[in-house]
């Protein structure tokens, strides 16, 4: 709150008296910033353009700021075979699961390892801390994940290694650590067990903890793609939005660099508008849903931006 | 009053046998068994894996049933000056990301703060913020829809312009520079939030006083804001360092993938892994790589934490 009113007056004392310097580099930032901005969503345009423009027009003239004339072939031979929205249902379902299960872990986890009262509180932390300073590396992972846990071919290869990470839950004890240890001590005054006051009264203190820490999970497995290329192979039908993404490009790639004089299809190679169409629909999602949530992705940062 | 009260209850606690205090908290031990189970089955269970960089791995005898052949695997590696290469692309394309980015996110973050429009100041940093937002594939994607040769974007202005087509994906020179600039790209509207943050910390009072002084604003900047940066700037270049070892993967394959003609100034230690062991299925290879970098990455985050804690203690990670 005082820190609000300081910038109130702040602002009130930048318009009193405004000097040279301070116009330059409001201008400079102005002019800075406007650029800045404009790199960063002109390849987003681009993608769009060129998913509403036509193959012809793409080959002939390359792609485009701004579609020439505006055809929704791409999207009718993308949504054609209907593949795409099962690749959207399990995105969501993954989505969904991991999230839910991801954050009823994470959440009593940083709420039991942020109680000082128990004891084995900076064993266990240590213990999770550690397997971010060191690791076995992909190699054995893999040959664990496909040898050992039979897991190829498996969605839940793809679910469980998401569900938390280190840095996730260190994030969670710190915004934990705000809540006053007094409502767990009147809690236990009136008889209930720890789990009873994890659930009915930290938790509902936790919301925007949970709001924040649900969403970098949530982002986590909606731009999967890289447990999917360790794990699933084609025999997998249905692959994940990002993944799908992954194969049409590695196609384009593979079937570009084959040896020349090797017969190929024209029409196995993916147009460049059928590229963008399914990276449109794979990302959308997201851009529209980004700036509603942006805030809680800030708090996240700031909270676990050192201590991390 | 808390204090004593914690204090009476761990000198409570100290007088129970460890069975005894498994009893007690036996609640709040079985909230964190979930993410121990976790850890134990993702993060640990791999480790003993660890041993086939040490042997010549074939699938018939598993990891532990193969020929062990010593370090032959690393002196392979390091003979063939495979792991030297790989390092010094690591290292340095880490330590530009490190560098020019926090360079820019505090550069960012100085002129947000002087942006009096709020309108602009949300819209811009929303903008800025949507690459961190979308998944590593797109940006390979985006790249490639900006730069190829067929059809790029950049090639359909140069053409307009009547200059010669960028073959950029046969040369290798123009990489690590394109490299650096997407990373920025992707990053930067991410780091400034914690600069920009810090930046709101200041006290308002400080910078008031600084003004009825008379201090203009590159006064303000260099002597108000830079030095309360500092200490954050400090640490969080630290903590990038402790990861200098650790590549960007996602960023590099998704960009350069597979195409051998760019490996000599893109491959990192994480791609080459991801290689060996994916395409090759070279699992003692990849391993012994994995396994001097997490080495020599643990040396530094620990080197690395010793220095915060001697700065600053309250930073260090333990």
């Amino acid at each position: 709150m005082a820190k609000k009113e300081d910038k109130d007056l702040m602002e009130s004392g930048a318009k009193v008296k405004l000097g040279t310097s301070d116009k330059i580099i409001r201008g400079f930032g102005y002019v800075f910033l406007t650029l800045y901005s404009v790199c960063c969503i002109v390849p987003f345009i681009i993608i769009v353009s060129t998913s509403f423009t036509s193959e012809s027009v793409i080959r002939a003239e390359g792609v485009q700021f701004l579609p020439k004339d505006v055809t929704l072939t791409a999207y009718n031979m993308v949504t054609k075979s209907g593949g795409i929205w099962w690749s959207y249902l399990v995105t969501i379902l993954l989505t969904v699961v991991g999230t839910a299960v991801g954050l009823s872990i994470i959440s009593m986890t940083g709420y039991a390892l942020q109680r000082k009262d128990f004891p084995f509180r900076n064993a266990i932390s240590f213990f999770i801390y550690f397997t971010s300073l060191f690791q076995a590396g992909l190699a054995p992972y893999y040959l664990l994940m496909t040898q050992t846990y039979h897991l190829k071919d498996s969605y839940l290869a793809v679910l469980l290694p998401l569900l938390m990470s280190p840095w996730l839950i260190i994030l969670m004890k710190n915004f934990v650590k705000s809540i006053p240890h007094e409502i767990t001590e009147s809690g236990k005054i009136d008889g209930a067990g720890d789990m009873r006051i994890f659930v009915s009264l930290i938790l509902p203190m936790l919301k925007p903890a949970l709001a924040t820490i649900g969403l970098f999970l949530a982002l986590g497995y909606w731009n999967e793609w890289y447990q999917s290329s360790l794990f699933l192979s084609s025999r997998v039908a249905v692959k994940p939005l990002q993944f799908t993404l992954y194969e049409i490009v590695n196609k384009t790639d593979a079937l570009k660099n084959s040896v020349a004089g090797q017969f190929i299809n024209l029409a196995d190679i993916p147009q460049e508008s059928v590229k963008m169409a399914n990276a449109v629909l794979a990302t959308g999602p997201i851009v529209l849903l980004y700036p509603f949530v942006q805030k809680y992705f800030i708090s996240g940062i700031t909270v676990g931006a050192v201590k991390g | 009053m808390g204090k004593t009260k914690t204090r009476v209850k761990s000198n409570y606690n100290s007088s129970l046998t460890f069975f005894q205090k498994v009893k007690k908290y036996r609640v709040l031990l079985l909230m964190c068994l979930p993410a121990v189970l976790f850890f134990l089955a993702f993060s640990y269970a791999p480790m003993p894996g660890i041993w086939v960089a040490f042997v010549k791995y074939n699938y018939r005898d598993g990891i532990f049933g193969s020929k062990f052949i010593g370090l032959d695997n690393f002196k392979f590696l390091a003979t063939s000056g495979k792991l030297l290469s790989l390092t010094k692309n690591t290292i340095l394309y880490n330590l530009a990301f490190i560098i020019l980015g926090n360079f820019l996110a505090v550069f960012v973050a100085i002129l947000l703060n002087e942006m009096r429009s709020k309108w602009f100041k949300k819209i811009s940093q929303t903008i800025m913020f949507l690459p961190y937002f979308i998944s590593q594939v797109l940006v390979g994607i985006l790249v490639f829809n900006l730069l190829n040769y067929d059809t790029g974007f950049v090639n359909g202005i140069l053409t307009s312009l009547g200059l010669e087509r960028w073959q950029p994906y046969s040369n290798p020179n123009v990489w690590p520079p394109i490299m650096i600039i997407v990373y920025l790209w992707q990053q930067t509207g991410y780091n400034s939030v914690v600069y920009f943050a810090a930046i709101m910390g200041i006290d308002g009072e400080m910078m008031e006083a600084a003004k009825v002084d008379g201090a203009n604003g590159f006064q303000r900047i260099r002597y108000i804001i830079l030095p309360s940066l500092k200490p954050t700037i400090v640490i969080l270049l630290l903590f990038a360092l402790g990861g200098i070892v650790k590549g960007n993967f996602g960023l590099f394959y998704n960009i350069v993938g597979t195409n051998p003609i760019l490996y000599n100034t893109t491959d990192i230690i994480e791609t080459y892994v991801y290689r060996a062991t994916m395409t090759d299925f070279n699992f003692s290879t990849a391993s012994a790589v994995g396994l001097y970098q997490s080495v020599i990455g643990f040396i530094i985050v620990m080197t690395v934490n010793f220095i915060v804690k001697k700065i600053e203690p309250d930073y260090s990670l333990f």
